[in-house]
């Protein structure tokens, strides 16, 4: 159906911290990696080593240069689908292929009823949904959903494998509808936004944003001190080594 | 947005027969329609035909043409949808008007069944227009003006085949080709003010709302997240038409409206060699409607281009 539903019960999505992302294309490797064997049909490839590569990725990551000078910085972007509360990309679609889900607001394409008419990709302004050109239907981001209450995998495991690959930390997967989960705690201290906010669709995802650099004076590192040598392995040498190390440390 | 040619055959092929069908059965609803029984039915089969092409043509742009009947299910949300349906009821009442030539079995309720007609086919060019304007995205797209130049251009594209299937036949006056002259004047009217609308309209939405990052300053692109276009750009990022689209516009101007009007004026004013006039009013039409539908998708402009460097959009 894609009449959208009133509410959801939870609003899964990604809050991705743009400070610290460092554009290492992990995630979207990795969101490749687990879509191309999971639900629905393999994310097909054309000419993939050749001279004009190219093939149906759910997560695309690029990077901008903001400001002037020294004001300046690059950020790394990650862009994917952002299972926005109000997508049109539901509303447009004549089959019903296209759906919202009632219980966690995740937006996903059926399959085997999608006919690859690509109206869902021209309404999405985030340009979130790639066509697959072999097997003629619309790919989009399933936030995992095949992963994420997949319970033949390790708890730790039932996260996005965008979340699970980033080596910054910079993803984090949770109920954005919730106000005391981690994630929704996150946005609201470290003032998250909506990526095109103008434009009404209500995205679920959320963006962090890079923290401003300060002119402030840097004040030079306080002189650590090196950690106590440990007893390692117990023998008698180690022993006698981290004894002396405690004595002449004092 | 790429202009994809099984559209462009779609649209404008289905539009001039829904207009010839919508003409054709708005004046047997009246019981105006000249010629014989023999001439309605060729020309209604003509109309369908054309409709019929043009509907087989949009399947070809699908990935999955074999599950198209799904389509006809989300018309509570869907323009698309809708377009579906409509099209799909529109044979009904053609049929019967059809087939009511075919038996002669006419009575006051075919006028009805033609009414219905004319209705279906108004109707069903006003959802096409709709999928287009009802897209938010594509800023030459989403105004009431996409419709109406859709639903001006059926009526003056189908009524030039009215006119030339019925001139053919010996049937014409200077009063209908008037009556064209300014359907087609209407219509350029609609193109003009529609060209001069996006002109002045640069878009409200820029790289720095899409990324969310404009208190750091302007948003420039320094990595591409991929190598080479992918579908994205391949499909919303078509660039080649804006190059020459001054051209495209004059091409559009001299041989869909301009034309057109110089030839029937000229037939109406002469009086004389009226099948050829229409002829070569029609034929000029050919070449601008094509060519106005392929501008109307490689000038619109799509919002999800300022992730790959548009300023604005």
């Amino acid at each position: 159906m894609t009449t959208l539903p009133q509410t959801t019960e939870k609003k899964l999505g990604l809050v991705i911290d743009l400070d610290i992302c460092v554009g290492c294309q992990a995630c979207a490797t990795s969101c490749k990696e687990w879509n191309t064997g999971g639900y629905s049909a393999p994310l097909s490839d054309h000419d993939p080593y050749g001279g004009d590569p190219s093939g149906a990725w759910l997560n695309r990551i690029h990077s901008y240069e903001l400001g002037e000078g020294a004001a300046g910085r690059t950020v790394h972007f990650p862009r994917s689908c952002l299972h926005c509360e109000e997508p049109a990309c539901v509303t447009v679609c004549p089959t019903g292929a296209s759906y919202k889900r009632e219980e966690d607001g995740i937006v996903l394409v059926n399959p085997d009823t999608c006919i690859g008419c690509k109206l869902c990709s021209w309404a999405c302004p985030y340009g979130a949904r790639e066509y697959d050109y072999d097997d003629g239907v619309m790919k989009k981001c399933t936030l995992c959903v095949d992963r994420i209450y997949n319970e033949t995998l390790e708890e730790e495991d039932r996260v996005p494998a965008c979340v699970r690959a980033c080596p910054t930390g910079a993803r984090a997967f949770g109920d954005l509808g919730d106000p005391d989960s981690e994630v929704s705690k996150n946005v609201a201290a470290r003032e998250g936004f909506n990526l095109l906010e103008e434009f009404g669709y209500k995205p679920t995802n959320k963006y962090l944003p890079p923290r401003m650099k300060t002119s402030a004076h840097v004040s030079p590192e306080p002189a650590r001190k090196s950690a106590p040598v440990s007893a390692g392995n117990g023998s008698m040498v180690e022993k006698l080594f981290a004894w002396a190390d405690q004595k002449l440390s004092r | 947005m790429h202009p994809a040619y099984s559209v462009i055959l779609f649209t404008t092929a289905s539009g001039a027969g829904y207009g010839l069908l919508f003409w054709m059965a708005l004046a047997e609803t009246f019981g105006v329609l000249p010629g014989g029984r023999a001439l309605s039915l060729a020309a209604l089969t003509f109309s369908l035909a054309l409709i019929t092409l043009g509907l087989l043509a949009s399947t070809l742009h699908l990935g999955r043409p074999e599950r198209a009947i799904g389509a006809l299910s989300q018309w509570r949300t869907s323009w698309l949808s809708r377009e579906g349906v409509a099209a799909v009821a529109t044979y009904v009442p053609a049929g019967l008007l059809g087939l009511s030539w075919l038996i002669y079995l006419h009575n006051d309720l075919f006028h009805l069944v033609a009414a219905l007609a004319a209705a279906g086919a108004a109707i069903t060019v006003y959802c096409t227009g709709m999928i287009y304007g009802s897209l938010r995205t594509i800023r030459q797209w989403n105004t009431p003006l996409v419709p109406l130049f859709y639903l001006a251009a059926a009526a003056s594209t189908g009524a030039l085949l009215f006119g030339l299937i019925y001139s053919l036949f010996g049937y014409s006056t200077p009063l209908l080709e008037f009556l064209l002259l300014c359907l087609v004047a209407v219509s350029g009217a609609v193109k003009l003010t529609y060209w001069r609308q996006c002109d002045a309209d640069k878009g409200q939405y820029t790289a720095e709302m899409a990324t969310g990052l404009g208190a750091w300053g302007k948003v420039r692109p320094l990595d591409p997240p991929h190598t080479m276009p992918n579908f994205v750009m391949r499909e919303m990022g078509y660039q080649v038409g804006r190059k020459h689209a001054q051209k495209l516009r004059r091409l559009v101007v001299l041989f869909l409206f301009a034309g057109p009007m110089l030839a029937l004026a000229l037939s109406a004013l002469t009086g004389a060699g009226v099948f050829f006039w229409y002829l070569l009013a029609f034929l000029m039409t050919v070449v601008g409607i094509v060519t106005e539908r392929w501008l109307f998708f490689a000038e619109a402009e799509h919002v999800s281009m300022l992730y790959y460097g548009a300023e604005r959009a």
